[in-house]
């Protein structure tokens, strides 16, 4: 990534939480445009929060967050429900609406949010999920997807819009190594083609270190985040326990019991 | 010659060259789906692309090459795309072509028919299995050997009981208190002022106490169960009770059936105290009746057979409610959408089931001479 490269996000002192619960305060870093962007931490540290925070979901309790240096919570609920079109979002496990089938789940956004006529429309969304490998599965009704067709069924339609930046909750979770290997493939090869910015949210350790060129580490103990930089480089830079012993897979050196004491 | 916004076509001998300009948005509403007819319309034997004049593009550019390179394969084509950016070729390689499904359409109207023919035959079928497992079930349960909790079924029974009775109370008061409007206007003419007490005693406790109360709780109750039960079939928290071990009759349905069964002759009670009442309220203060008179022409034009009849319609219609809405509750799709399509087809199969099954007890009635 040059360093000349725009940022796409910058985040600047964000507080995020619930109405008398703070998860994480004083979080700051810069997305680049066109870069894969970590955020990281162990379960239940507010990864899913800031993601939601970032998306337009959650309304943060301080800070800003500024998409290509517009304020977006300062917006009104239009103006931000219109930037919002260039979000493209994948939920955790795809979230597809189960009423209709995959394909009209792609053409949801575009029937409803645009002008495009019916049949550019159905090209779309035959390249759109062509390009996630769900061709033949257009007509399918999403309670008949396995897990790893529903979240690339997911990808699709986040993809609808053509997005500008693409958000991901835990994209790897619950496929095997070789379908995780193929979805971050994938993700590349939109980001590569497409110039799209990519925020993730994952612990997967390794698609964090196969894909991503920056990110954040939030610790849920002291709420706030601990390390920025790419997963790779903390791997084998960083010398904060937390941050190590995640990145390891070791045990915190504190929760191990003495060895002598549990022989009494 | 062939052209459209955003790309034109020039032929060099054979060869067509697909010349592609400026943006290439697919939110501009550019792409045009007739590009490939156009372009092999041309007669070209092979095609190759120009993308120097190209702009911005997304799949919009991916689509339309796509879809003319597939043209092109039918056609026995070449499809030269090296000319594309080199970002466009790879994600052009993740859109392999893979036979497109037709939608779905019905077949011939018999086999529409005979299918449906089937399926209710399978319903029904099912419905008579769910009974004969709700008999046994409450066998196994007097011996104490069901696998149901004690404190499932307590709640099942405050839920269809006491959490009920606001609804029922309104309801039938006011419906005691529209038959006792009806009537009074309808007999005050022949100066039977006095039989709007039997009237409303007698239509209350053999009828509308009864179905009343049914309906309401087919709406309420039974709705509440189909969903319930299909919200934990989309969730495969049934699959996980079935891997357990957990009879999954047993567990659910039994307490479900078990509750309403028993609280709706209470309700079915409350709801004849009340409706009685509403239908007193409206004859005093209507009619020229003392409170006296209406209590005594009530007392003995509301006999026993009468109440017999209601309180077995209401344990019926409490059976029937339940048993369906388990039964359409447990056949549910695993969606969202079968959640909803599961509460409504309990309540509007609880509704006609109660009608229908009141008709067969006042037929039944009829012909016994009650």
């Amino acid at each position: 990534m040059k360093d000349g490269t725009p940022p796409k996000i910058q985040v600047d002192g964000l507080s995020i939480g619930f109405p008398g619960l703070t998860v994480q305060h004083g979080i700051s870093f810069t997305v680049k445009t066109g870069s894969i962007f970590a955020i990281m931490g162990s379960s239940g540290c507010g990864k899913s929060t800031l993601l939601k925070t970032m998306i337009g979901l959650l309304r943060p309790s301080a800070g800003t967050i500024r998409v290509e240096d517009i304020d977006y919570w300062a917006l009104g609920n239009a103006e931000r429900a219109k930037l919002g079109r260039r979000f493209g979002v994948l939920f955790q496990d795809g979230a597809l609406w189960t009423s209709m089938t995959t394909g009209d789940n792609v053409a949801l956004a575009m029937r409803m949010l645009t002008k495009l006529s019916a049949s550019s429309i159905a090209s779309l969304v035959r390249v759109k999920l062509a390009m996630v490998g769900l061709a033949a599965s257009s007509f399918t009704m999403p309670a008949d997807l396995s897990g790893g067709m529903r979240k690339r069924a997911g990808l699709a339609r986040a993809l609808a819009l053509d997005p500008d930046i693409l958000f991901f909750d835990e994209p790897s979770a619950g496929l095997d190594p070789t379908a995780s290997r193929r979805l971050d493939d994938l993700i590349c090869e939109l980001r590569d083609g497409f110039g799209t910015t990519v925020v993730l949210v994952s612990h997967e350790l390794p698609s964090l270190f196969a894909i991503c060129d920056d990110g954040i580490f939030l610790d849920p103990v002291s709420k706030t985040p601990i390390a920025h930089g790419a997963p790779r480089v903390l791997r084998d830079t960083c010398v904060n326990e937390t941050v190590r012993a995640f990145m390891h897979r070791e045990r915190i050196q504190s929760d191990r019991p003495a060895p002598d004491a549990a022989h009494g | 010659m062939a052209a459209g916004p955003g790309w034109s076509v020039e032929i060099d001998g054979t060869r067509a060259l697909v010349v592609l300009e400026g943006d290439w948005l697919a939110l501009s509403g550019i792409l045009a789906p007739d590009a490939p007819r156009q372009v092999l319309a041309t007669g070209a034997a092979s095609l190759a692309f120009d993308a120097t004049r190209l702009g911005r593009w997304d799949t919009a550019l991916i689509a339309l090459v796509a879809e003319l390179r597939d043209s092109c394969n039918d056609h026995s084509v070449a499809c030269d795309t090296s000319a594309l950016p080199p970002a466009a070729q790879r994600l052009l390689g993740l859109v392999v072509r893979a036979a497109q499904p037709g939608a779905k359409h019905p077949g011939p109207f018999l086999e529409t028919v005979g299918a449906a023919a089937l399926q209710f035959g399978h319903a029904t079928c099912g419905i008579i299995a769910l009974i004969g497992s709700t008999v046994l079930g409450a066998g196994a349960m007097l011996r104490g050997r069901a696998m149901m909790r004690g404190a499932d079924l307590l709640d099942c029974m405050r839920e269809a009981g006491a959490a009920a009775l606001p609804i029922v109370t309104v309801i039938n008061l006011l419906v005691g208190g529209i038959l006792a409007f009806v009537g009074a206007v309808q007999l005050r003419r022949f100066g039977a002022d006095i039989y709007v007490a039997s009237l409303v005693g007698i239509a209350v406790v053999r009828e509308m106490a009864a179905l009343m109360t049914a309906i309401i709780m087919a709406g309420r109750t039974g709705g509440a169960y189909a969903a319930s039960l299909a919200t934990m079939q989309a969730n495969e928290e049934i699959d996980a009770l079935r891997a357990v071990g957990i009879p999954v009759f047993d567990y659910l349905v039994l307490p479900r059936v078990l509750a309403l069964t028993a609280m709706m002759p209470i309700l079915y009670l409350w709801g004849c105290a009340v409706g009685i009442c509403g239908g007193f309220v409206v004859a005093i203060a209507t009619l020229d009746l003392s409170p006296i008179s209406f209590i005594n022409e009530t007392r003995s034009s509301v006999s026993g057979t009468q109440f017999a009849l209601g309180f077995s319609k209401s344990l019926a219609f409490g059976a029937l409610i339940a048993i369906t809405a388990c039964y359409v509750g447990l056949r549910a799709g695993r969606s969202a959408a079968g959640v909803g399509l599961a509460a409504t087809r309990a309540v509007v199969a609880g509704v006609i089931g109660v009608i229908a099954l009141d008709a067969i007890f006042d037929f039944s009635a009829n012909v016994l001479g009650i």
